[in-house]
């Protein structure tokens, strides 16, 4: 399922740029651990983060938006038990930095019981390009892409009536030094570009969107996932939805199209498998390892260590190598996505999930590339064996209570199937369910495994991550459609 | 560079004084760079966030931050080029390449005739002491009891009933932030806003072992127009309670009845529909509808970045008067241009757009001061406090009315669709038989289409309530689809 994977150098030395750039040193950083721990905690992290982002926007044929930003600081972490003391500092001054690892200290309340280890530099395999990644490349070829773009949609079909294309990249460089003698470092270029279509007939007007990208060079658009290939995918999508009709309401047999509709196991299975919320028992999943949550047809993986992929890591934001981590095997549930606190807490592994939105924001166990795993079923035996259904192929985005465990995705193309056939297009639409029962339905999956094309961002507490998703074909017997139409 | 401060607000204090002569600084350095015009912003906030959970503290964060944001206009053939910068570096040079990364980038950029900064006679600031956005009194918390504020919330809900024995915590949040503005065409201003408040999630559980969670909160801008955290942590607990035993509904068509916390999201589509810049990009079922009727008679909506409160409070035997910003309330816009109240809707008619100075000039009409101005990039379209005006019937009548029907608690998803008006969200709530809730139903959508919505609302209440910048009283919609099993 993986696309011809291009060759990294295997290490880097990552931590230059916060020694030699940003003027740090190690004595400096086990003062600020000693100074986090004066207070009785018994652990500490310090994480450094540099990144530069890049925003370049096409609208009406025309380049309007240019935009860069550059984010330093450091968020300092102490752990007490079960509490966590934070506090975050944009000054990198050793004065500015002691003082917030002081602030973060008072979480603990008497004396220093826990020294500083000797830090223990981890290397991970390299997953993402060191040369020649997008942030890096020169600003005309960026330019050409949108133009490329912007062109494609326009020229797709005369209904098209606005085109605004965005291409958004970061350089995300991060150091970790931990009390434990933990300490990591890592450099993660991302890009991604977004198509946005409007289309206009005597009757209607719709919209339809696409884009993609992930931890690459520009080497990704030259490819099968080219500025045309997105820009088409947006213009069709949009003229598609001014002939639909309105989506059936009610409960009926649905097929989920191969790749991003995988944003269902995200929602249904994944954000209810975080360790954090178990631990505190607020999860619907709580509780219910080796438990039977899906049909036996169904095995779901997290796995941050697919090369190039948007939701990949070398290490996770707490400078633990990422793994590939079995959630469900053939329906059974098997285990949980963890960081440092809820690892030691619930006396279970490491998965190395810890991810933090920047040094403002404190770590907690999420998801990276989520998706189910290829089974045996042709697609077309699975379009062929519904009588009266939906089939979803592409979704806007997704949303789930963990404690009942109800999640909703909302279908942004959709069909009709009638007698083993797709027919009409259909409206948009939002599927609901029930994250430990719904997986309990599927009863078919392609031979079809296909990842998404590099657009997922999650949010959790406020914290947003990019993310993957995947999913070959699956038939659902039930689930409830939320159309108008009876 | 000289600028003239139009704010009244004292430019005294020292955090002022420096993040004025950061902005400014950038702004200078952009002109010399050989930029027509500049517009920078600077900012700091302090943040103090306290959780706590099963009585004890989760976790605890005390940080501030500086930043500070740039965006510049070239002349060119037939318009001007722009681009903008922001940095977290303040040093100085960091603020050096604020300046050389935004000059390079507007040259790549095309040429917009309609891009620039407004003209200086729109400029504005409603005065800063007026809008009474700021109070010391939320420093004056010491922590220790912020945290016990936090804890009292939780501990009144865990005590509400025997069914909740687990939470999710219950937070104590403080924020203050300053904002300065300046550009090279003689705008100068800057504001303060102080936030506090707390909230709390709890957890319900039945004999069958299913949860459900609901929260409640009570915010202000300073701390004396707290609510009781005790009171707070019971109202969460009842609206935790009273969602168990929920389920499913078969599909049908009946009234839907949207109280205040979600009617205020559901009538804020109107605003997003009466975007400037989605009018323009005919990206919204209001283009080219300005004038025309676009929703029921008894719909009147109004944008106001001006709203000043008065709340009578006690002090001892007397009363006294207290005067406090809207939680949307701002001296100006992010183009500097002063805020506006702004019918929008009026009697069911698209009376205005929500407009900034770009999409004005795109639509040939007048900015009315909707600029939104985070620090990256160009300036967006924001209101400042919205409500939709309330009528004559309690909730219970709202609800009496209906002899089948839903009561909505929260919606989930994205399945709303400010283009084609295309609306279906997943649901939660109580089912109304015969005028009254009975019990609640769960794994439910509701459906229907914006543009007949808006015309269906069969009955609007008088609980007007600004318990954050939009506040909706209860509406009913009449024929929306719910689809369950």
């Amino acid at each position: 399922m993986m696309a011809a994977v291009p060759i990294f150098p295997p290490h880097h030395d990552h931590k230059r740029y916060f020694f030699e750039t940003l003027g740090l040193n190690e004595r400096l950083l086990e003062r600020c651990l000693g100074e986090a721990l004066s207070a009785g905690g018994d652990f500490a992290d310090l994480f450094f983060e540099a990144a530069t982002s890049t925003s370049l926007g096409m609208d009406e044929g025309i380049v309007k938006t240019a935009a860069q930003g550059v984010s330093v600081g450091c968020g300092v972490r102490v752990l007490s038990g079960e509490r966590t003391g934070f506090a975050y500092t944009d000054d990198l001054s050793a004065e500015r930095l002691l003082k917030a690892a002081r602030t973060a200290a008072l979480i603990a309340s008497g004396p220093q019981t826990t020294r500083v280890k000797g830090f223990q530099e981890a290397h991970a395999p390299q997953l993402y390009p060191l040369v020649g990644a997008i942030p890096d490349v020169e600003i005309d070829a960026k330019l050409e892409l949108i133009a490329r773009a912007d062109r494609a949609a326009r020229a797709f079909d005369p209904r098209i009536v606005q085109v605004r294309v965005r291409l958004n990249d970061v350089l995300r460089r991060i150091l970790v030094a931990a009390s434990d003698g933990g300490f990591a470092s890592d450099t993660r270029p991302l890009v991604r570009m977004d198509v946005a279509a409007i289309a206009k007939d005597e009757h209607e007007t719709a919209r339809g969107s696409s884009g993609g990208g992930g931890r690459v060079t520009l080497d990704f658009f030259t490819g099968a996932k080219s500025p045309e290939h997105f820009a088409t995918e947006a213009a069709r999508t949009a003229v598609l939805q001014l002939g639909a009709v309105a989506a059936p309401a009610g409960e009926m047999e649905v097929v989920l199209g191969p790749g991003w509709p995988g944003v269902l196991l995200h929602e249904a299975v994944g954000h209810g498998l975080e360790a954090d919320f178990n631990r505190k028992k607020t999860s619907a999943f709580a509780g219910l390892i080796g438990q039977r949550v899906a049909s036996s047809k169904v095995t779901v993986v997290d796995n941050g260590r697919m090369p190039g992929r948007r939701g990949s890591l070398n290490v996770d934001d707490e400078g633990n190598q990422t793994q590939e981590t079995v959630l469900i095997e053939n329906g059974v549930l098997r285990g949980y996505l963890s960081d440092k606190l809820s690892a030691r807490l619930m006396g279970m592994p490491n998965t190395g999930s810890g991810r933090r939105e920047s040094y403002q924001a404190i770590p907690m166990p999420r998801m990276t590339n989520t998706y189910m795993l290829a089974g045996e079923d042709e697609p077309a035996d699975i379009i062929r064996s519904v009588k009266r259904g939906l089939y979803a192929v592409n979704f806007g985005g997704g949303q789930v209570d963990i404690t009942t465990g109800k999640f909703v995705f909302s279908a942004s193309e959709a069909y009709l199937i009638e007698d083993g056939k797709v027919t009409a297009p259909v409206k948009g639409a939002t599927l609901i369910g029930n994250g430990p029962e719904s997986l309990k339905h599927v009863s078919m999956v392609g031979n079809d495994l296909a990842l998404d094309e590099g657009i997922g961002t999650c949010g959790k507490n406020g914290q947003s991550v990019p993310v993957g998703v995947g999913m070959p074909t699956v038939k659902l017997d039930r689930m409830t459609v939320g159309g108008t139409a009876r | 560079m000289k600028s003239r401060t139009i704010n009244d607000g004292e430019m005294s204090t020292a955090i002022a004084t420096e993040l004025l002569a950061l902005a400014e600084r950038a702004v200078e350095l952009a002109r010399r760079a050989g930029a027509a015009d500049a517009e920078a912003v600077a900012f700091e906030g302090e943040e103090f966030a306290a959780h706590v959970r099963l009585g004890e503290i989760d976790e605890l964060t005390e940080s501030g931050s500086r930043a500070l944001g740039l965006r510049v206009f070239f002349e060119a053939e037939g318009g001007q080029r722009t681009a903008s910068t922001s940095t977290s570096d303040l040093s100085r040079d960091g603020i050096a390449r604020l300046v050389s990364g935004a000059a390079d980038l507007a040259k790549v950029t095309g040429v917009d005739p309609f891009a620039g900064l407004p003209d200086p006679e729109a400029f504005g600031s409603l005065s800063v002491n007026e809008l009474a956005l700021n109070f010391e009194d939320v420093h004056a918390i010491p922590s220790a009891e912020r945290i016990e504020m936090a804890r009292r919330c939780e501990a009144a809900a865990l005590a509400a009933d025997t069914r909740i024995q687990n939470s999710k915590g219950s937070s104590f949040e403080l924020n203050m932030s300053h904002r300065v503005m300046v550009n090279s065409r003689g705008f100068a201003g800057e504001y303060r806003r102080s936030y506090c408040g707390f909230s709390v999630t709890p957890i319900a559980q039945d004999a069958s072992g299913a949860m459900q969670s609901d929260y409640w909160y009570s915010s202000a801008r300073t701390s004396r127009l707290l609510d009781s955290p005790e009171e707070v942590g019971r109202i969460a607990a009842a609206r935790a309670l009273r969602r168990l035993g929920g389920r499913r509904v078969p599909t049908c068509r009946v009234p839907v009845v949207f109280p205040p916390e979600v009617a205020r999201g559901l009538m804020a589509n109107l605003l997003h529909a009466a975007d400037g810049e989605a009018i323009y990009r005919n990206a919204s079922m209001f283009a080219s509808k300005l004038g025309e009727q676009v929703a029921g008679e008894n719909i009147t909506l109004v944008d106001d970045g001006t709203m000043v409160f008065e709340h009578a409070l006690k002090d001892g035997a007397k009363e006294i008067k207290l005067r406090v910003g809207g939680f949307g309330t701002s001296p100006f816009d992010g183009d500097g241009l002063p805020t506006r109240r702004t019918v929008v809707i009026e009697r069911g008619v698209l009376k205005e757009l929500l407009l900034n100075t770009y999409t004005a000039r795109k639509l040939n009409m007048q900015s009315n001061g909707k600029a939104s101005r985070g620090l990256a990039g160009a300036p967006g379209i924001g209101g400042g406090n919205y409500f939709l005006e309330p009528g004559e019937l309690t909730q219970e009548q709202i609800v009496g009315e209906v002899k089948e029907g839903l009561f909505v608690l929260s919606t989930m998803g994205f399945g709303v669709n400010v283009v084609t008006g295309d609306y279906s969200q997943g649901a939660s709530g109580l089912w109304i038989e015969n005028g009254e809730l009975t019990h609640a139903v769960e794994e439910i959508t509701i459906a229907g289409n914006l543009k007949e919505m808006f015309r269906n609302v069969s009955a609007i209440g008088n609980d007007l309530e600004f318990r954050g910048a939009g506040a909706v009283p209860t509406v009913r919609i009449e024929g929306m689809t719910v689809a369950g099993s």
